[in-house]
């Protein structure tokens, strides 16, 4: 299993699409680790710097709605992979970037916009967030203080996890 | 039980059901272009796996870049070739008998009603106006697809569009599916189908119904479906003729896929067109959209007409409809790319690429090119695209550049007048 957890980059949008993840420009690379230094390059946010200390550091992205949508390229989540991110958490997700997530064995969590809301609340430049995978937990943690939330993976998405992607789920069972 | 077409395609091609919720289904045709396979070639021959499910229910086609423009996408051309050719598989589309994945494929006969399609490209949906279950997916969804032919889905819940009135002449499909999107929203349909029925779809060309299942993915909906009927019987006759005593045996067939009476649907939406406007999209979201009278005069440097949402013969004729015997603005350029070689070639036998030349228009060869800004008409930062396209993301084609989605009819209408106009006043002026 991939390493879940640490520290946040807060994109506070909704409707980021995979042309901001990962611009079509870099489609012609056939490698994950030539995209590594292009992530969010065209991502369209006041103040967002895609070279800066925030994304660069990041193991996690917190965001709002329908995040991911657009084309199908899975050097979405590559793109997040080769700068060790390996979860997005997000109010929800377009179909084929949520499912591109699970197949790479990596972590699409959904919360409400509630709690979506909530996690932004802690948003300073510690904020970093725990995943206990086996109880569906997560805690963030930042200088405001530290609060844990629940969320729901379907059975599916958790089995992808543990085989570490779709792939070997299919080759094992088909 | 009342099943949507959906449901009757997901019942068919159940292959496993490892989770409550969780269908993984037989895959009927699995497609791949240059961009997202030779990933998925790469990583089966690392992991000692380098073979297909069955040549030939894949289809491949090199259209997003060709000719190639560079060493990469030389190399991402020469792994689907070698790949396609150690398998052998046959239908594969290389330079000279190319074109874009989603006009070239249906063009072939490739796609039946109640089939089950994927690729990894979003707009596979297109294939959905036959009556198919199409959906894009990843590359490693594609990957198990070709080694395995299975892929997973949830069950789909299914959006009916009622698609009701007689539009104005200058109101086409592209129309149509951007007001569906502006009033879903970009999330309107996520993990849904959207059928498309109605007087106004019945009516509806193949092609045009291409263009309304092509653009589901932008609402976020899985696949686009139509329902097949006498007009789908009619493109597929001479690919099906032999399997069928008759058109009407053919067409008694394909009704066995039609969502029953009474099936239930997760929402219902009924779209009236009569006296709509052409629409236009506005900003970086194609749920952005506008009638044509609130955009008029929004000056454009560039007019694209292409792509696998409006680059076949049907949109190629309604375009040269309005610049037959007009020039382009001398401040724009004009570049048009039919969507395949026969396209290409109907469109010469008819006189049409004439008119597109005469008009000043650039016409290329078939290729998706700078529908995602990566060759064959990149725009340059601040510059405005007219475009039939179907996104108008930032930096889409072109970084720092603007597109405006619109119809073949609009953008032949802003090539004329090198700004946004209503094609009305071309047609009250006289069009052939
Ligand atoms: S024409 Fe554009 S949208 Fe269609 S497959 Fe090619 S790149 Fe994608």
């Amino acid at each position: 299993m991939k390493k879940f957890g640490g520290k946040v980059l807060f994109l506070d949008r909704s409707d980021i699409n995979t042309d901001e993840i990962i611009p079509a420009k870099y489609l012609t690379e056939i490698s994950k680790e030539a995209l590594q230094p292009h992530m969010l390059e065209d991502l369209k946010l006041e103040g967002f710097d895609p070279q800066g200390a925030e994304a660069r550091e990041a193991e996690v992205i917190v965001t709002r709605a329908n995040f991911g949508c657009g084309s199908s390229r899975e050097h979405a989540p590559w793109v997040f992979e080769v700068n060790d991110i390996n979860v997005v958490i997000a109010s929800s997700f377009a179909r084929i970037f949520r499912q591109n997530m699970f197949n790479c064995g990596m972590l699409a969590i959904e919360l409400s916009e509630e709690d979506i809301s909530a996690l932004f609340e802690f948003r300073d430049d510690d904020g970093a967030i725990d995943i206990d995978f086996k109880n569906n937990s997560l805690t963030i943690t930042s200088g405001k203080g530290s609060r844990t939330f629940m969320y729901n993976i379907s059975e599916f998405d958790r089995a992808l996890v543990e085989a570490g992607g779709w792939l070997e789920f299919a080759d094992a069972r088909y | 039980m009342a099943m949507t077409l959906a449901e009757k395609i997901f019942r068919s091609h159940l292959k496993d059901e490892p989770f409550p919720g969780t269908k993984v289904l037989d895959i009927d045709v699995v497609m791949c272009h240059e961009i997202t396979t030779p990933i998925a070639i790469n990583d089966l021959v690392a992991r000692g796996k380098d073979r297909v499910f069955n040549p030939e229910k894949i289809k491949a086609v090199i259209d997003h870049v060709t000719p190639a423009k560079d060493t990469k996408t030389a190399i991402q051309g020469k792994i689907v070739r070698d790949w396609a050719g150690r398998h052998d598989i046959r239908d594969f589309f290389d330079i000279g008998r190319n074109g874009v994945c989603h006009a070239i494929f249906p063009e072939k006969g490739f796609i039946r009603p109640g089939y089950t399609v994927i690729m990894g490209d979003s707009h596979t949906c297109t294939h959905g106006a036959f009556g198919a279950f199409a959906a894009g997916v990843g590359t490693t969804d594609l990957e198990v697809g070709i080694l395995k032919g299975v892929c997973a889905f949830r069950e789909p819940k299914t959006i009916r569009i009622n698609i009701n009135g007689k539009a104005p002449e200058v109101v086409y499909a592209k129309d149509i599916i951007l007001r569906i999107i502006k009033e879903l929203t970009v999330k309107g349909a996520t993990d849904a189908v959207l059928e498309f029925r109605g007087d106004a779809v019945s009516k509806m060309s193949m092609e045009s119904r291409m263009t309304l299942c092509n653009m589901a993915i932008e609402a976020g909906g899985t696949s686009g479906v139509c329902m097949p009927d006498e007009v789908t019987v009619d493109y597929l006759w001479p690919f099906i003729s032999s399997e069928y005593k008759s058109r009407e045996d053919a067409m008694e067939d394909f009704r066995r896929w039609w969502s029953d009476e009474g099936c239930e649907y997760a929402k219902v939406l009924d779209i009236d067109i009569a006296g709509m406007e052409p629409q236009v999209t506005f900003g970086y979201k194609p749920d952005e959209v506008r009638d044509i009278s609130e955009m008029e005069g929004t000056p454009v440097d560039q007019i694209y007409i292409g792509s696998c949402t409006n680059g076949r013969l049907e949109d190629l004729r309604i375009a040269a409809q309005y610049l037959k015997g007009r020039k382009i603005a001398s401040a724009v350029r004009g570049i048009v790319s039919p969507a395949t070689p026969k396209v290409f070639r109907d469109a010469d036998e008819e006189g049409i690429i004439k008119i597109f030349m005469d008009a000043g228009f650039c016409v290329t060869n078939p290729t998706c090119g700078a529908c995602l800004g990566m060759s064959n008409g990149v725009i340059a930062p601040g510059e405005v695209c007219a475009s039939t396209t179907n996104r108008n993301f930032n930096g889409r084609m072109g970084k720092g550049g603007m597109v405006h989605l619109m119809s073949p009819a609009s953008a032949a209408a802003a090539a004329v007048e090198g700004k946004i106009t209503n094609p009305e006043r071309l047609r009250k002026e006289g069009i052939s």
